[in-house]
């Protein structure tokens, strides 16, 4: 059968996922901030209000514990909440809902709960945003038991997780990588479901594994494309969700190659990174060659000129200089 | 509505008796004195109505309909619990009667109750939330902005405040901006009222008022219970803040002593059918611990168990 595709940015294929499911789903609510006139600060829900009326694109105060709360609340009574937590970095307000109510609720429950409840928000530097709107923060996230962490990379993963997520009953926070929302990529017209704690290999390679995330995927890519002119071919594996995270196919990959580098726009203590170099160390030593190495975003605040923030951030320059360290050069 | 809150006294007296002997672990906050509140709102309540509790929150759970058998079992931290030993005191729920689970974060459980009034208004039904809180939540700014989104989406809420005048150790008259907590309520464009919180009728009737408004799509309502919890705030406090005397005024508007005296005057209780009530209660608090001793543990291959729903 043919599957007819489109080209879709990034963020119209977050749009289209949202659509295709509130057609098919009644119980999916849409709650945030600006979201009815506006469509949310970057146009994501553009148009909804009048497809699917007010009552299911509630717009809320600045009330981020209130309104989370209030979705918590509805996802464990019969609803099926969206809610639209503008920027990462917003989480510190409403992080009792989030941390000790949404992501426990089931198990303090004995099991006994559901709580079908998306949170979408975004992440990432590289706009000068500065340090209350530039964070990664999905480290955070993924320590906490029981809370999904959805980090996609592409229009078509974007599309194929958010359903899934919009389809399963637990508590997933989707994050939104801004740099990527004008990224284009081919997505199916049909609805489709990429299923969490798959990794998708982004370019294969037989040298090092790059893992990335979110826009560092992107950063590996390039990274690759020059690594190869000087004879080194290098695997850039997109884990796509931190929780659940495959671990199996990260020490398949650097079983195959003996190199692992490790990038991630997130600070560096207690993080992405170090979890994917401790899960290696611990279970994939002798696989490999060299050193682990991480090539991350400084333990810093993000900072607001954009000299500082180039130095701030991973970069193309910085994961080549770092796979040639792996490479002892 | 005076069986349901000698089961809740009774139950929170072998409660205390059963932590001091260790067989109920962690944290006890009981509820003995403010037992009018729970029962005088939850008895004008129906099953399919939704409840958000607190850390003290076992007088909530009973007055709700949970059994004391499952209760009893959860303290013991057994795998017949009604938490199946994962959630003890502070997170006893029970979601097919609506009763969305204690709460160890103080108003952490107050959202949760305007979500659940969303979920009925969307729905299209004619269910009512009730948050209770007491007057430690007063301060947190998620309640005020529970009441906020309350009252700016009517939704079928009442917000019950059990003012048993302390939090932990830090009096009302310290932490608290305002003398009568009802002025909180008009900031939200809510109506509010306050009464004796240690008058069983005198709760269930204003508290029958809200629901009825609530369930006519009219929004959310404010009642401020006056209470008082005889209990330290957890079983071990030395209850420094406050004397001997104070606990001993106010137990002599005991909302138990009293209601039961009022319907013995006015005949529709004898002494003996009071006794014969209590008995029984009793028993049945006792076949609740005998089963919540024999109750299996859970097995510990079961710690990772209910996280998620699928991975």
């Amino acid at each position: 059968m043919q599957v007819s595709q489109v080209k879709f940015t990034f963020l119209q294929s977050i749009t289209d996922a949202l659509r295709q499911e509130m057609e098919r789903n009644d119980r999916i609510i849409i709650m945030g901030e600006d979201v009815r006139i506006w469509g949310g600060v970057f146009g994501r829900f553009k148009g909804f209000k009048e497809k699917f009326g007010e009552n299911r694109i509630l717009d809320t105060p600045i009330s981020e514990a209130g309104f989370v709360g209030v979705a918590v609340g509805a996802a464990a009574t019969g609803l099926r909440p969206v809610v639209d937590l503008m920027f990462v970095d917003f989480f510190g307000v409403a992080a009792d809902q989030i941390f000790n109510q949404a992501a426990k609720m089931k198990y303090m429950f004995g099991g006994k709960a559901k709580l079908p409840l998306v949170i979408i928000t975004m992440i990432g530097g590289g706009l000068s945003a500065a340090a209350q709107h530039s964070q990664c923060l999905y480290s955070t996230f993924a320590h906490i038991p029981g809370i999904k962490c959805v980090v996609p990379s592409t229009p078509y993963d974007a599309k194929g997780l958010l359903t899934t997520a919009l389809r399963q009953d637990d508590p997933v926070v989707f994050f939104e990588h801004k740099f990527l929302h004008s990224i284009e990529g081919t997505v199916p017209v049909e609805s489709y479901e990429i299923p969490f704690g798959k990794a998708d290999i982004k370019r294969e390679g037989k040298d090092v594994t790059l893992v990335g995330l979110a826009r560092t995927v992107h950063q590996s890519l390039e990274a690759a494309a020059s690594l190869e002119k000087e004879g080194i071919s290098a695997e850039v594996l997109d884990p796509r969700t931190i929780v659940p995270l495959d671990e199996d196919a990260i020490l398949n990959s650097v079983k195959r190659t003996g190199r692992l580098v490790i990038v991630d726009e997130d600070y560096p203590r207690c993080s992405f990174a170090t979890d994917v170099a401790a899960l290696v160390a611990d279970r994939g030593f002798h696989y490999l060659d060299s050193p682990i190495k991480t090539v991350t975003a400084l333990n810093s605040p993000s900072p607001f000129s954009p000299v500082l923030e180039e130095a701030f951030l991973p970069s193309t320059e910085r994961i080549i200089k770092t796979v040639h360290s792996a490479f002892g050069r | 509505m005076l069986t349901r809150m000698l089961m809740i006294r009774r139950f929170e007296e072998r409660v205390k008796i059963e932590f001091a002997a260790t067989r109920v672990k962690g944290f006890v906050h009981l509820y003995i004195g403010e037992e009018a509140v729970a029962v005088g709102v939850c008895s004008d309540l129906r099953d399919d109505d939704y409840v958000t509790s607190t850390h003290r929150g076992h007088g909530h759970c009973i007055a709700k309909g949970i059994e004391m058998k499952s209760m009893m079992a959860e303290l013991f931290g057994k795998r017949t619990g009604t938490c199946k030993g994962k959630g003890g005191s502070m997170h006893i729920s029970d979601l097919t009667l609506g009763m969305l689970g204690a709460n160890g974060i103080v108003a952490g459980g107050v959202p949760h109750a305007v979500g659940a009034a969303l979920s009925a208004k969307y729905r299209g039904t004619d269910q009512v939330a009730v948050a209770f809180f007491s007057d430690g939540a007063l301060n947190q700014g998620v309640l005020h902005e529970s009441m906020n989104l309350a009252s700016i989406w009517k939704l079928p809420v009442i917000f019950v405040l059990e003012n048993n005048q302390y939090a932990e150790s830090t009096s009302i008259t310290y932490a608290t901006s305002v003398a009568d907590p009802t002025i909180r309520a008009s900031s939200y464009n809510i109506p509010a009222s306050r009464i004796d919180g240690m008058d069983v009728m005198a709760v269930n009737e204003a508290a029958s008022g809200m629901i009825a408004k609530a369930r006519r799509g009219e929004g959310p309502s404010y009642l401020v219970c006056d209470t008082y919890r005889y209990m330290g705030h957890f079983e071990g406090d030395d209850q420094k803040y406050r004397t001997p005397q104070e606990v001993e005024e106010w137990k002599r508007v005991d909302p138990i002593t009293r209601f039961k005296n009022s319907l013995i005057q006015e005949g529709y209780l004898s002494d003996e059918k009071y006794r014969e009530t209590n008995e029984s209660i009793l028993q049945e608090i006792e076949e609740a611990v005998e089963y919540a001793d024999k109750s299996e543990w859970p097995s510990p291959d079961e710690v990772m168990n209910d996280i998620y729903s699928s991975m």
